[in-house]
């Protein structure tokens, strides 16, 4: 069953890339979606990312005290003003682990 | 008149700085294909079939979470949707392409790719052979990115699970759209989609990682017209 959704997403993915490329006419996309598709990343990833630091592992919102949540504010801070994907990431696990295994001993 | 060759290679050339987060990028994804408790040869069968980080990760952690092959394969798709904006505007570069060359160039536009095509073949709009330009591009991108997933599931058997890698999920997509927290329009998106999936994680079926877009989406929709 996961070889299956493996091979089917392949398929949906590399559609999404030949389609515009070699089937239709680019013309056909209007601007008006062309703007909206823009947004897609803006429009996806707060979705992965919200629940991963707000949600725990059964289902439930974190307290305000969760060291994710100041985790996340690090890599946020970090991220806006270094503009780098690596210090992003690194700060926020950095200042995760500093928590869980410093500062909750 | 630049040879194939000498456009190939700058397409090479141009992407090399992305390497600095691809390669960390794909080690997460092979490590946290591990860690979510898929067989290595899953993880890596991803990488070629699907080739695209951020739809592999949610896809493993969606499965992993118990959702259905038909959420994780929708929220594939809704993610991938960007690539359709990529073609339409890099097809201007590859009309001239036999249909045959066009199916096997659309299996390497990748987003980092895909942003130093744009740029150059916008400034060099006589090139001969823009095409060589997004294979070298894709190319290279796509041998950095099986090889660093394969380490990803290399080291990520040996990572132990105090360490909570599944945190580094939400943190890489943080990096991801990091950059475009400056412009308020798309901050706007972010946090429709953001508290939209607060309110609708507990739906059925993980729907919320389809339903969550959707909204937001309709949010930049209004937005946008309300800009005119």
């Amino acid at each position: 069953m996961t070889w299956f959704s493996i091979i089917v997403s392949g398929i949906v993915t590399y559609f999404s890339r030949m389609a515009m490329v070699a089937l239709i006419d680019r013309e056909m996309l209007g601007t008006k979606v062309k703007e909206v598709l823009n947004y897609v990343p803006a429009a996806v990833f707060p979705a992965i990312i919200f629940p991963g630091v707000f949600f725990n592992d059964f289902g439930f919102l974190v307290e305000i005290t969760d060291p994710k949540i100041y985790g996340a504010i690090v890599a946020l801070v970090v991220g806006f003003y270094s503009r780098s994907v690596i210090a992003t990431i690194v700060s926020g696990l950095l200042s995760y682990w500093f928590i869980i295994f410093f500062l909750l001993r | 008149m630049l040879s194939k060759s000498k456009i190939f290679f700058k397409g090479i050339v141009a992407v090399l700085p992305h390497m600095l987060s691809v390669i960390p990028f794909g080690i997460i994804t092979g490590a946290i294909g591990v860690e979510l408790g898929f067989d290595p040869i899953l993880v890596y069968a991803t990488s070629l079939i699907i080739f695209g980080g951020a739809s592999q990760i949610i896809f493993m952690q969606l499965l992993s979470g118990g959702a259905s092959s038909l959420v994780a394969i929708t929220s594939v798709g809704v993610i991938n949707s960007r690539h359709l904006l990529y073609g339409a505007v890099l097809s201007e570069y590859l009309e001239k392409l036999s249909f045959i060359k066009k199916l096997i160039i659309s299996y390497f536009i990748v987003d980092q790719g895909f942003a130093e095509s744009n740029k150059y073949l916008r400034q060099n709009k006589n090139l001969s052979n823009p095409h060589y330009y997004v294979l070298g591009t894709g190319v290279t991108l796509w041998f950095c990115w099986q090889l660093s997933t394969i380490s990803g599931i290399i080291l990520g058997s040996f990572i132990p699970e105090e360490l909570g890698l599944k945190f580094a999920i939400p943190l890489t997509f943080l990096a991801i759209i990091v950059n475009d927290l400056r412009k308020l329009d798309h901050v706007f998106v972010m946090l429709v989609s953001g508290f939209a999936s607060l309110i609708l994680f507990n739906a059925p079926f993980k729907s919320y990682i389809i339903l969550s877009p959707i909204v937001a989406l309709i949010a930049a929709f209004i937005m946008l017209r309300f800009k005119k």
